[in-house]
């Protein structure tokens, strides 16, 4: 019995470690452009699909919403480019593009990427798309943030009141957005119903809804979750949410990260990028932009 | 953060969560695993075999089990302890329970045989032996300690998950770590990480003093 067992745990051992060498094995020749696709062949044949990864580094959001997933493949099968995301918050995004770790950035905040770019760093910068900050609240709205006419107000009520209003804290896009209404507002929020979470849109989401709590969501973030938050506050200007795709300077491939980007604000890809979201939620979560900054 | 008055609080409640949740902890966790070490009763081997699983449980899954219970559709909403300091002792005590548990029972054992008989022919009681080989083996009891605590202060899933890592309120070292390296303020995580690492070597100096000089004590008395 004992021998039988111990047979078997190495038989099953070795199982295991022969599908671990299969699994290893598989990427390279899955990464091989596609067949089926013409542009595949136009493309770049000569060039060996081992050395044809990028790293594109971006925010949470584009990640979070699934926006990613629906149209990389595309890319990535029209190309033969695979593309690494690393996704974090926009302040990370950039460092990882100071650090000359990442070959393009996707992030939304202006004035961040603006510096970027000034400083050196990053060279081709577009506007890729927009989205809309919502602020949300529970149902009950105890701070009335309904009735207020700009987002600017509606900040202004919640400070009043004292109702628990929660802040990523985490220098992200989202979180410089909110920063910035609050200084338009002419209040420097504090105390104790002003929360400061340090964490990505979708965990500060779950917490405004576990504590019955107002934040500042992108509306991508906040229609893939299914909560029992209630969108307050909409279409302010102040709330408009534009993207930049940025090469970075330094970057070893040149010519993927330009491909990364012309598919991105090319025709395929803003019709992409404008499509995504419309069976789901019945509208786009993003509104393709692309103009040369 | 930066300021040392913000890295001093998130340092005293990293300490204070470990604290309580390894004090409690020893609470189930001695007694447990002394328990099981020396008394033998129907299903003591699977809960052995329980117990030792437990000890590698991922934090991750534990913050997700205690975020779950404490959620507001969950079981326990009503207590409201979700993203309290009290909800990440919660989900330390699950980590360092078995850990402890599983620590004394292995220490207790290899006690065992050479105390029980010396303590039996001197006529001790049932309880008198066990207090007697529990306390010969509390050198193993305190590497236990020991663990447990390193585990537990350097975990960062099962606390982010269930303290939310809010400013002043819940935010902790490791919390803290990754929240800096998301902004790509490496330095200030590093700096935090080798903060953690002090603590750590001071906390196991101590223990080491301990169990020295309790070594010492016994060669003397030899």
């Amino acid at each position: 019995m004992k021998h039988v067992s111990r047979t078997s745990f190495f038989l099953i051992l070795a199982a295991i470690l022969l599908l671990a060498g299969c699994s290893t094995a598989t990427p390279a020749p899955a990464s091989a452009p596609a067949p089926e696709t013409p542009a595949a062949s136009e493309a770049k044949p000569s060039t060996d699909s081992q050395n044809k990864e990028i790293v594109l580094a971006t925010t949470t959001s584009t990640q979070d919403s699934g926006l990613l997933d629906a149209i990389l493949p595309a890319f990535e099968s029209k190309t033969g480019i695979k593309v690494k995301v690393v996704a974090v918050g926009t302040g990370q995004a950039i460092k990882l593009g100071e650090d000359g770790n990442a070959d393009v950035l996707l992030v939304h905040s202006r004035p961040a990427e603006d510096q970027f770019v000034e400083q050196g760093f990053g060279v081709d910068a577009y506007d890729v798309m927009y989205n809309q900050f919502y602020i949300v609240g529970p149902e009950s709205d105890p701070a009335g943030v309904k009735n207020a006419k700009t987002a600017e107000e509606a900040l202004q009520k919640i400070a009043e009141k004292q109702a628990t209003f929660i802040s990523r804290g985490d220098d992200s896009g989202t979180d410089k957005k909110e920063k910035s209404i609050w200084k338009n507002a002419g209040i420097t929020p504090s105390g104790s119903w002003y929360l400061s979470s340090g964490q990505g849109m979708g965990d500060t989401l779950q917490m405004a809804d576990e504590k019955n709590a107002y934040t500042l969501t992108d509306e991508a973030t906040f229609l893939s979750r299914k909560l029992g938050l209630a969108v307050l506050m909409q279409g302010d200007k102040a709330l408009l949410n534009p993207y930049g795709i940025i090469k970075v300077k330094s970057t070893g491939k040149p010519e993927l990260a330009d491909e990364l980007i012309s598919f991105f604000v090319g025709e395929e890809g803003q019709k992409m990028i404008g499509e995504f979201g419309k069976d789901k939620y019945g509208k786009g979560l993003f509104v393709p932009d692309a103009k040369k900054r | 953060m930066g300021l040392p008055t913000e890295v001093l609080e998130v340092i005293w409640l990293s300490l204070q969560v470990t604290t309580t949740a390894v004090f409690i902890g020893a609470l189930i966790g001695i007694p447990a695993g002394a328990l099981l070490g020396l008394y033998s009763f129907p299903g003591r081997r699977l809960a052995v075999t329980i117990v030792y699983t437990l000890m590698g449980l991922p934090p991750v899954l534990i913050g997700v089990i205690v975020y779950l219970l404490l959620s507001k559709y969950g079981p326990l909403g009503s207590l409201e302890l979700l993203f309290t300091p009290e909800a990440m002792v919660i989900a330390q005590v699950v980590l360092v329970s078995p850990i402890l548990a599983g620590l004394t029972l292995s220490a207790v054992q290899a006690k065992e045989r050479t105390y029980s008989e010396t303590a039996k022919s001197l006529g001790a009681t049932p309880s008198q032996l066990v207090w007697t080989i529990v306390k010969e083996s509390r050198k193993g009891i305190w590497a236990g300690v020991a663990a447990a605590y390193g585990r537990a202060i350097s975990e960062v899933g099962a606390v982010m998950l269930v303290g939310g890592n809010i400013e002043h309120h819940t935010r902790v070292m490791t919390t803290a770590i990754i929240l800096e390296t998301r902004m790509g303020h490496y330095e200030t995580g590093l700096y935090l990480g080798l903060v953690l690492l002090l603590i750590s070597f001071v906390f196991n100096s101590f223990l080491m003093m301990g169990v020295l000089e309790q070594i010492n004590a016994k060669r003397r008395k030899m």
